[in-house]
């Protein structure tokens, strides 16, 4: 009897484990391992970029202002110089033509989540009007 | 001298020849046989081009210890994580003179030394200490060999080459000796204490 009563006291706090561990996971996975297979090759995986070669997701003014046209960015790459925290960046960045427009929602997602605390929702609608406009 | 002061003698010679082998690094190089003495194959003579538009050559590093990768400055898959780890390594080695860096394009159309120039520059390395270098195609895609790396031109693959980020060490011999997966920072970490080890050795002789 004491040992069935000691048996549901661990399932449970195991059940309370697994639950609280499981809500302080990211909420945006598919939009991290995008990311991750997409972007962090360049971005890195912690958004910070490399030195005067790739700028930062993380903690970018560029970013914090541009979060819907950059669904454009992640499409069909860019050119030319670009300012991020006052410094200029020049390497081109290539395509991503493969991504869908639900994909890529997810990943502004992730990057808004994971990097800033105070940015809103990505809504796919938003996104799939700003990648019909987008100017290439 | 009795069983006993023979046995001790033997004993401390092991000691010192197991302690030597313990403290020097593997030579990786393939081992050769010249006119019937056995040693090590070296790296290839060479002559590239910098971002300095210097001259570059076996006597460049003549004295150092250098440490290589293979590279192009478009490269969207391995090639900004490996920069990240190399510039790791510069970093760790800043004011040690006997390290020097050099990494190899293998898109020599493109990446012109005016090219390699900026890439250096907004990578914030000095000249002196890592070189980036260029040159005739077939002679980088040749040298690759060397130093234990695959480089291939795919056009199926982004930007068109398939490479192996490996990161080779190359002692005052032209012998290589260590490596590592120059995208996985654990194994750059080992590779550090290597090229450590290493000057320590010379420091000992």
């Amino acid at each position: 009897m004491r040992i069935k009563y000691r048996l549901t006291a661990s399932l449970a706090a195991l059940l309370l484990f697994l639950f609280f561990y499981s809500c302080k996971d990211t909420p945006y996975q598919q939009g991290k391992i995008l990311y991750e297979i997409s972007c962090a090759n360049c971005h890195m995986e912690d958004g910070s970029g490399l030195e005067g070669l790739i700028p930062p997701l993380a903690d970018s003014d560029y970013y914090r202002q541009n979060i819907l046209e950059s669904a454009c960015l992640i499409r069909n790459g860019m050119e030319g110089k670009v300012v991020v925290n006052g410094r200029t960046y020049e390497q081109p960045m290539p395509n991503n033509d493969r991504l869908t427009e639900f994909e890529i929602t997810n990943i502004l997602n992730y990057i808004n989540s994971a990097w800033y605390d105070d940015l809103p929702y990505v809504k796919l609608a938003d996104v799939r009007r700003t990648l019909n406009a987008c100017t290439e | 001298m009795n069983s006993k002061q023979l046995f001790f003698l033997l004993l401390a010679y092991c000691c010192w020849v197991g302690c030597g082998n313990g403290n020097a690094l593997p030579i990786l190089s393939k081992p050769i046989t010249e006119n019937g003495v056995s040693s090590f194959e070296r790296i290839s003579d060479f002559q590239f081009i910098d971002q300095d538009s210097q001259l570059i050559t076996p006597a460049t590093f003549a004295d150092k210890v250098y440490v290589v990768d293979f590279f192009f400055t478009s490269c969207p898959t391995i090639c900004p994580t490996l920069a990240k780890e190399m510039k790791r390594i510069y970093k760790h080695f800043e004011t040690e003179d006997k390290v020097r860096l050099l990494s190899h394009t293998i898109d020599p159309k493109r990446d012109t030394v005016g090219r390699l120039a900026t890439y250096a520059q907004n990578l914030e390395v000095s000249s002196d200490k890592w070189h980036f270098v260029t040159g005739d195609k077939t002679a980088l895609f040749e040298i690759a060999d060397d130093y234990f790396n695959i480089v291939l031109e795919d056009p199926s693959v982004p930007e068109g080459f398939d490479h192996s980020g490996r990161i080779v060490l190359v002692d005052t011999n032209g012998h290589i000796r260590a490596f590592c997966n120059g995208t996985n920072p654990e194994e750059v970490d080992r590779f550090i204490k290597d090229i450590e080890q290493l000057l320590e050795e010379y420091k000992a002789i």
